[in-house]
């Protein structure tokens, strides 16, 4: 018979939970919906275009002058899965868009080989988003989006845009590559908001 | 290493919507113009849906999702799909 001691509540092991319908896994998988696109820094660059078309740009010195944030964040790809504790180094979105004038709602990210995606814009603020360029304190790999790629962990990874060039900013929702193929608009990993209707 | 397959990976997905075989039609790139047997195309499936795209100018060509409750086929890549007439 077991006897169960009135004092002990036990102890979660790890204590981390996963979004719904995730599993975890140890490696990084590449996903990739076309040919990798190798930038050389020197050719590198980063703009924001508002919706009135003013354009603002950063080439690669510009975006390594900038202060930089070392992240440590869980990513759940739609594929359902998950990745505990990635660690980063980036520039925040914050301190990019600090001097954008805009009144805009959404975003398009883009990039290099033709990728894009939606997101609203209050998504990539207060320090949710980063334009990252080194994973575990190494270079990031073209293969992972290198040299920089859009880091978004608390959306579904495909918002993450590797190889990003730039943010064109609306007053109307658009939707990028994957939203206009069935994913949904949002994709909240919490709220399971895989495809389209979710 | 290559990371795309060949247009025959296409095969099984095409068939649950159409009752001829995509992969040995004649498709042409609204790209670029280039037209070639679909099976030539290139594959990258290890996405969140399949993507085929031209072997002259790499633009899409054809992209499905496969979603729990539907199957979403974007042919816009496409000018056309020429199929034999049986
Ligand atoms: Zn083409």
């Amino acid at each position: 018979m077991n006897i169960v001691s009135p004092g002990f509540t036990g102890r979660r092991r790890g204590g981390t939970e996963l979004p719904p319908g995730q599993y975890l896994t140890h490696e990084f998988p590449v996903l990739s919906a076309g040919p990798t696109p190798h930038v050389r820094t020197e050719h590198w660059e980063f703009t924001v275009t508002t919706e009135s078309g003013e354009m603002y740009r950063w080439d690669w010195p510009a975006l390594m002058a900038l202060p930089a944030e070392e992240i440590t964040k869980d990513i759940h790809c739609v594929t359902r899965w998950s990745k505990l504790q990635t660690t980063w180094k980036g520039v925040s979105l914050d301190t990019l868009l600090a001097d954008v004038e805009t009144g805009a709602d959404y975003a398009m990210a883009h990039s290099y080989g033709g990728y894009t995606t939606n997101l609203p814009l209050e998504d990539l603020l207060d320090g949710q988003s980063w334009i990252a360029y080194e994973y575990d304190d190494e270079p990031l790999d073209p293969e992972h989006g290198g040299p920089a790629r859009l880091l978004v962990p608390h959306l579904y990874f495909w918002k993450s845009a590797k190889w990003v060039r730039g943010l064109v900013l609306s007053d109307t929702e658009d939707l990028g590559f994957w939203e206009t193929a069935g994913y949904h608009e949002y994709g909240d990993p919490w709220k399971e908001q895989r495809y389209a209707g979710d | 290493m290559s990371d795309y397959l060949d247009g025959n990976v296409a095969a099984g997905p095409l068939s649950e919507l159409f009752a001829v075989d995509l992969t040995a039609a004649i498709a042409q790139c609204n790209g670029c113009g280039h037209t070639t047997v679909f099976a030539e195309s290139r594959v990258y499936a290890d996405a969140p849906g399949l993507v085929a795209r031209c072997v002259g100018c790499d633009s899409v060509l054809l992209r499905i999702v496969t979603t729990p409750n539907d199957t979403y086929l974007d042919l816009r890549g496409l000018t056309y799909l020429r199929v034999p007439t049986t």
